[in-house]
Order: structure tokens, then C-alpha cells, then sequence
């Protein structure tokens, strides 16, 4: 990762939301947004351009379960585990992605990079129930082995 | 005009500005129980010990409650006990008992509510989780296990000394604190000022010990174990030993000292006599080439490594003299090591101080020497030489003063009045005042060099210059008396800083002490200062005698370090 491109890129969004204290939110979404994780090099960086602590950042940033420490697949899975899915059977597909990933609760990205597996409360598409997300596009009506047909098709996009 | 009032469990307290309903109960002469409570840190509601209940049985926290005109608390009934035993046995739930073994466990905050309280039983299953030490500082060692989250210390880090090492880290039951990354405490920007230890009320964060290998050295018949006491010490160690808060107790910790082993017992006084005298000449030296400016003390080893973590660019102008213990420490190896009583004995040079940053100021690689060794072997605070006492058990009320070793007896009062915040700059300027006259001393001692607030600033005129000083304690003041400086706000010929509030006297090193008795500890050392006849540095003969016979013209060598910014 070009660090002086990404410094340029959080110079760009303190420029936008302000260097203060309260700001801090919303330019690491904004970081996370670009990088779908927080890289560990904007913690020094925005604790010199905000005059916060590393440490103050790393609390925010670890409190707060949307925000990500490890780099994501390429491929970001949501699968939605809220009521309307859980009823309609979201657990067995959740379980057979992980399976066939090798992934857990507590590892949730392939050691090549290429999958994220996540689960989130609600997608918002519960008449679609069983939903699931791969990058922001929402896929209807899963099974277990649909989910493994979209996993090949993606696997030979790649 | 009719003054407002609060009732407090029915007695009516005045109210006088103060910003909570805690400050009234305290006012009211209850002790309120709480664990994440200071004066000087902000108001954090955690710990919800203090709660209160008014008449129509809310409860408020009387911590972050301000007062009403009116209003009507309890602060004991029959549901606070209960809430109260409540969180006690909570907090005990997951937290380790081993108190026989626990170095905190005489001034644990959550044993003594606990015993309180009386808390009989705990009711749920013991949670604790297995010790989870950080002990890669020289200066502090955290276990995370002992910790009850109650902020005290991560407010102390941020807003009192801006270092910001620690943080609130994760969430939840999985909450700690952290450092970011949980990196080992020693790879952050920790200074190692101690203050986090001095406000924890349980054994999470405790100060890291020098005791055995002292004693070590003392059982070692073939070391001479020479020691030096810092001047706050004297102020420290007495209401610990069971004496009045006011004694001064330099006298008997010579004593107890040489009867615990110790060969030879000095003042440190001696060393801050030297540090004038060199600092002084500094001074005078950049007012005639002018500049740089300002230029910052150097004695406090906090400073300088957050001068060095947070300003590299700052370091050209911090004073190039030693600490006092590092100019006494280097005297006293080179008068020892060539004296032939102690030919061929390992020489053992102790430092009894107030501070934990000390400790790592002895190990850095400037004060090695060219034989390898350090010039400061070991370093043991108030608390552990108050422990080590303890251990001997010697009877401290009853044993008899006496005076510290010779060669290097003498010390002035400019040197001890170092232990508190403005000492060092009155010293100085006793120094460069031409005047040396009894007004001219008085003159200076009203200058606004005294007093314990975290900022002060004084001019001084001295012969034709008007010299511009400020002085600040607290590393949080100094940051920003910096950027007042940096941005051209304002201009000091001589910036003192000592690191933690109020000076050495209230070191982390020191036992705990509220407010009154720091100023006590101040009055104490000015005190000294008015009974020690020999008032200025240079004035103390055995500054001559040092200068003389076992420094001539190795002054730079011995007594200077130049601090280089560190690679990053």
C-alpha cells in the first residue's frame, strides 16, 4: 500500500470534516470506507494531524464493532442473520460458507485475501429473506447451495 | 443575601461554587466511598460508589450531580447499602484475592471499601482471570487482571500529564486498558512519570521494585553500598512511619539507613547544589550569546523523554546539565573508586527518589560509564525505602537523627527546595542575583516562584535585563505553555518543568497523599530551606571541595549530557 497516497487521501477527508476532536467518527469511517479497513499507519499519522493519542484512537476504533483492524477479502460476504433471514434458515448457509472457507466467528478473511465472511443484524431486505451481500450487491433467496454456486462464480471472476 | 443551601442527610450545607454534590458530602464531613473520583481529573461517573438518594428515592451519582439549592439527600439508606455492597461484590467477582501477596494490598481502595462494607461472601463463582502482566517498563508494571476499569488512570495519562499511552482498548466484558496495538507499555509514548500508579486504587499498575537487589548489595561484604536521598524524600517517608505529617525526616533516614547496611548516606541536596551552580553558569552564558531561548531545566527525567518523544526539536534548548542525582551519582563513583578504603570493592550507588521516571533515567545509555558500568546502580523510591525500613524493623519514631556521611556533607536551601515545583528557579536566580544580601533573598522568594499552581510565570529584573521565567509542573501545563511559546505567544527566557503536578514532592515514587498533605510536603522542604544556614548553591563549601579535588577540569564530562533526538 503507497502510504504517502493514503496520507494524501486522510489529508483529503480532515480537509472535509474538520481536524477536531469530534470529527474522529467520521474520518475513520471515511478511511474505512476507502480501504474497508482501518490500516495501522493512520493511527500515528491522525494522531499528529488531530492532536489526539494513538491510544485514544485505538479505544474508538476498537469499541466500535463496525470498524475493522484486518485488511478484507477482496469479496466482502455479508450474510444477513436478522430475524426475518434467521427464520428462513440464514444459519445453514452461514455455516456451510465458513466450512468451505475455512473460516470462523473469529476469523473471518481467507489467508489469500479474496473472502470476508460477516455476519450483520439486518440487510433491510427481509422480503427477500434469506438475504446475503457480496461488495453491496444483495443476492435473494439463498440456500446453502446457491451460495456455494455464487462462491465458484466468484472464485473464477477472479 | 441569603446563602443556598442543600440538605445533606438532613443537615443544611451551604452551597459555595462547588461543581458537585460529592464536594457537599465531603463538606458535610462524610467520607464518601469511590474508585474513580479525583479533584484533579475529570468527572468520569463509573464506579457509582457515591450515589446518593433525595427525597422522592431517586439516586443521583453525587460525583457528576452539580448541586441544587434545596435539595435533599441521603447518603446512607437501606438501597444504597445494598447497591453499594452490590458493586463491591461485582467488582470482586472477577478480580484476584490473593491480597497476602498483593504489593497494593496495605492501600488497596477496593480492599478497604470491601472491608467497609463489610462484604462477608462474595455470591457469584470466582471469574478472575490469570495475572497478565506488562513488565517491560523499568518504571511501571501493569496487571491487567487486578484492574477494575474505574478510568483513573487513562485520565491521568490524557488530560493531566498529555502523554496518552493508555486508552480505554475493546468493549464490553472484553474492555481493558490498553495501549494502542496493546503494544508492551515500554514501545509507546509513556514517560514513565508514575502517575497512573499513583492514582490506581488497586495492584493494576504499581511501580517496579529495586528492593532485593539493594538488599543484594548490602549483604555483599565485598560491595560498599554508598546511597543518596533526594530532598522530597525527607518530606515523604514520615506519616508512613507512624510520625507526625509535618516531621521532617532527613536526619532519621540517615540513620535508618546506615543501621539497614547502607556504608555511606548522602543529600542529593549536594548534587542539586552542584546542578545550580552549573545551571546557573549556563544561563548567565546564553543571556551574554543570546540564546537559545527559552532555555528548559533539565533535572526531571519525565520531562525529557517527552521532550524527546513529543519535541525533539526542543532539545538544543534544554539545559545540558545533569540531574541532580546524575551529577552526585558521577562524584560519587569517581571519589570512591579512587579512594584506597575502597580499593577493589565493588562500589554500589543507590538513589533514594520521589520518582519512577528515574529508574530509566539510570539505565540510558548516556550516564554509562567508560567502564561499563552505570553511574546510578539502583534506584528506590519513598515507597520501597519505606518498605525496606519496615523490613528491618526499625523503630523509626524512636530512633535518633543524625547527619549524612562526609565527604560531601554540606547542602544549601536552594538545594533542597528543589523537591517542589519553582525550586529549581529560585535556586538559579539566587545564583545570578548580584544582591546576596537577606532582602535580596526574600526579594526573590516573593517573586512568584512560589506556590503549587501548575502554571506560573514572573519577571525578573537583574541588573539590566529583565528576566522572563515560567515555571510549570504537569506535563499537560507544559505542552501547553509550548505551543504559546512555538506560536510566538509568548516568550521565557527560562522555562522550569517538572512533570508531575506540584513537583517532586508529589512523585509517583512518594506514598499516596490528597492534596493538603502535598502542601504540607512543600511547606516542609521551604522550611528546611529557612533552618539550613548556607541559603545559595555556590555558597556551600563542599561545592568548592567537589570542584576542587574530584571534578577540576572534568566539569563538562562529568556533569553534562547533551540528549540526541532519537531515530524513528
Amino acid at each position: 500500500m503507497n502510504v504517502k497516497e493514503m496520507y494524501r487521501r486522510i489529508d483529503g477527508y480532515l480537509d472535509t470534516y474538520g481536524r477536531e476532536e469530534k470529527s474522529l467518527i467520521t474520518v475513520l469511517q471515511a478511511i474505512q470506507e476507502e480501504y474497508s479497513y482501518l490500516p495501522k499507519e493512520i493511527f500515528p499519522y491522525l494522531a499528529k494531524e488531530m492532536n489526539l493519542h494513538e491510544a485514544q484512537i485505538y479505544g474508538v476504533a476498537t469499541f466500535y464493532e463496525n470498524f475493522s483492524l484486518e485488511a478484507k477479502g477482496k469479496y466482502v460476504i455479508k450474510v444477513c442473520d436478522g430475524t426475518a433471514c434467521h427464520v428462513r434458515k440464514s444459519a445453514p448457509i452461514l455455516e456451510r460458507l465458513r466450512n468451505e472457507l475455512g473460516l470462523s466467528a473469529s476469523k473471518i478473511t481467507t489467508d489469500d485475501l479474496m473472502f470476508t465472511v460477516q455476519t450483520v443484524a439486518c440487510l433491510g431486505a427481509c422480503g427477500l429473506a434469506p438475504a446475503m451481500t457480496v461488495n453491496n450487491k444483495v443476492y435473494a433467496s439463498m440456500t446453502p447451495e446457491k451460495a456455494m454456486d455464487l462462491l465458484k462464480q466468484l472464485r473464477e471472476e477472479a | 443575601m441569603l446563602k443556598d443551601y442543600m440538605l445533606i442527610d438532613k443537615i443544611p450545607v451551604p452551597i459555595e461554587g462547588e461543581k458537585n454534590i460529592l464536594a457537599l458530602v465531603q463538606k458535610a464531613g462524610i467520607d464518601m466511598p469511590t474508585f474513580c473520583y479525583y479533584s484533579e481529573l475529570s468527572v468520569y461517573g463509573a464506579c457509582r460508589m457515591c450515589m446518593v438518594e433525595d427525597d422522592r428515592g431517586n439516586m443521583h451519582a453525587a460525583c457528576s450531580t452539580p448541586p441544587k439549592a434545596g435539595m435533599s439527600v441521603v447518603t446512607n439508606s437501606a438501597r444504597l447499602r445494598k447497591y453499594r455492597k452490590n458493586i463491591l461484590e461485582l467488582l470482586l467477582a472477577n478480580h484476584c484475592r490473593d491480597c497476602t501477596t498483593c504489593e497494593k494490598s496495605e492501600n488497596c481502595r477496593l480492599k478497604e471499601l470491601a472491608r467497609r462494607f463489610y462484604i462477608e461472601d462474595v455470591r457469584f463463582p470466582n471469574g478472575k482471570t490469570e495475572p497478565e502482566r506488562d513488565e517491560s517498563s523499568v518504571c511501571i508494571s501493569i496487571d491487567h487482571s487486578k484492574c477494575i476499569l474505574c478510568g483513573d488512570c487513562v485520565r491521568m495519562c490524557n488530560e493531566v500529564q498529555n502523554v496518552g499511552a493508555i486508552s480505554f482498548v475493546g468493549r464490553g466484558s472484553k474492555m481493558e486498558v490498553g495501549t494502542a496495538f496493546k503494544v508492551p507499555i515500554a514501545n509507546t509514548q509513556c514517560v514513565g512519570c508514575g502517575q497512573c500508579s499513583a492514582v490506581c486504587p488497586t495492584g493494576a499498575i504499581v511501580v517496579q521494585k529495586n528492593v532485593t537487589r539493594t538488599w543484594e548489595a548490602i549483604y555483599d561484604p565485598n560491595t560498599v553500598v554508598v546511597a543518596q536521598i533526594a530532598p522530597a524524600v525527607r518530606t515523604g517517608v514520615a506519616k508512613e512511619l507512624g510520625e507526625e505529617n509535618g516531621v521532617i525526616a532527613a536526619g532519621k533516614i540517615f540513620a535508618a539507613m546506615r543501621r539497614m547496611g547502607f556504608n555511606h548516606v548522602y543529600d542529593t541536596t549536594t548534587g542539586a547544589d552542584l546542578t545550580v551552580t552549573e545551571e546557573a553558569e549556563e544561563f548567565v552564558e546564553r543571556l551574554k550569546e543570546g540564546g537559545p531561548f527559552p532555555m528548559f531545566t533539565s533535572c526531571c527525567p519525565a520531562w525529557i523523554r517527552y521532550a524527546e518523544n513529543r519535541h525533539p526539536e526542543l532539545l538544543p534548548n534544554i539545559s545540558t546539565c545533569r540531574s541532580p542525582m546524575q551529577m552526585f551519582g558521577s562524584v560519587i563513583k569517581e571519589y570512591f573508586e579512587h579512594n584506597e578504603k575502597t580499593a577493589g570493592k565493588r562500589i554500589f550507588s543507590v538513589a533514594v527518589m520521589p520518582c519512577t521516571a528515574k529508574k530509566y533515567e539510570a539505565i540510558r545509555p548516556e550516564f554509562r560509564r567508560p567502564d561499563g558500568t552505570d553511574t546510578i546502580d539502583a534506584i528506590i523510591t519513598t515507597q520501597e525505602l519505606i518498605q525496606m525500613i519496615r523490613e528491618a524493623g526499625i523503630d523509626f519514631k524512636g530512633i535518633a537523627p543524625e547527619s549524612s556521611s562526609m565527604p560531601f556533607g554540606g547542602t544549601s536551601g536552594a538545594g533542597v527546595i528543589f523537591g517542589v515545583t519553582g525550586g529549581v528557579t529560585e535556586a538559579v536566580l539566587r545564583n545570578v542575583e548580584p544582591d546576596k544580601t537577606y532582602s535580596a533573598l526574600q526579594q526573590i522568594a516573593m517573586s512568584g516562584v512560589r506556590g503549587l499552581e501548575g502554571v506560573k510565570e514572573t519577571t525578573y529584573q537583574v541588573g539590566d535585563q529583565e528576566l522572563k521565567i515560567a515555571m510549570v509542573s504537569g506535563l499537560g501545563n507544559a505542552e501547553k505553555l509550548i505551543r504559546r511559546v512555538q506560536s510566538g505567544e509568548a516568550f521565557y527566557h527560562l522555562i522550569e518543568v517538572m512533570a508531575c503536578p506540584r513537583g517532586c514532592i508529589a512523585g509517583a515514587g512518594q506514598p499516596f497523599a490528597h492534596s493538603a498533605e502535598k502542601a504540607q510536603r512543600a511547606k516542609n522542604l521551604y522550611t528546611t530551606d529557612n533552618m539550613t544556614q548556607i541559603k545559595r548553591s555556590e555558597a556551600n563549601p563542599a561545592i568548592d571541595e567537589i570542584y576542587a579535588k574530584y571534578i577540576g577540569r572534568r566539569a563538562h564530562s562529568l556533569l553534562h549530557v547533551h540528549y540526541k533526538a532519537k531515530k524513528k
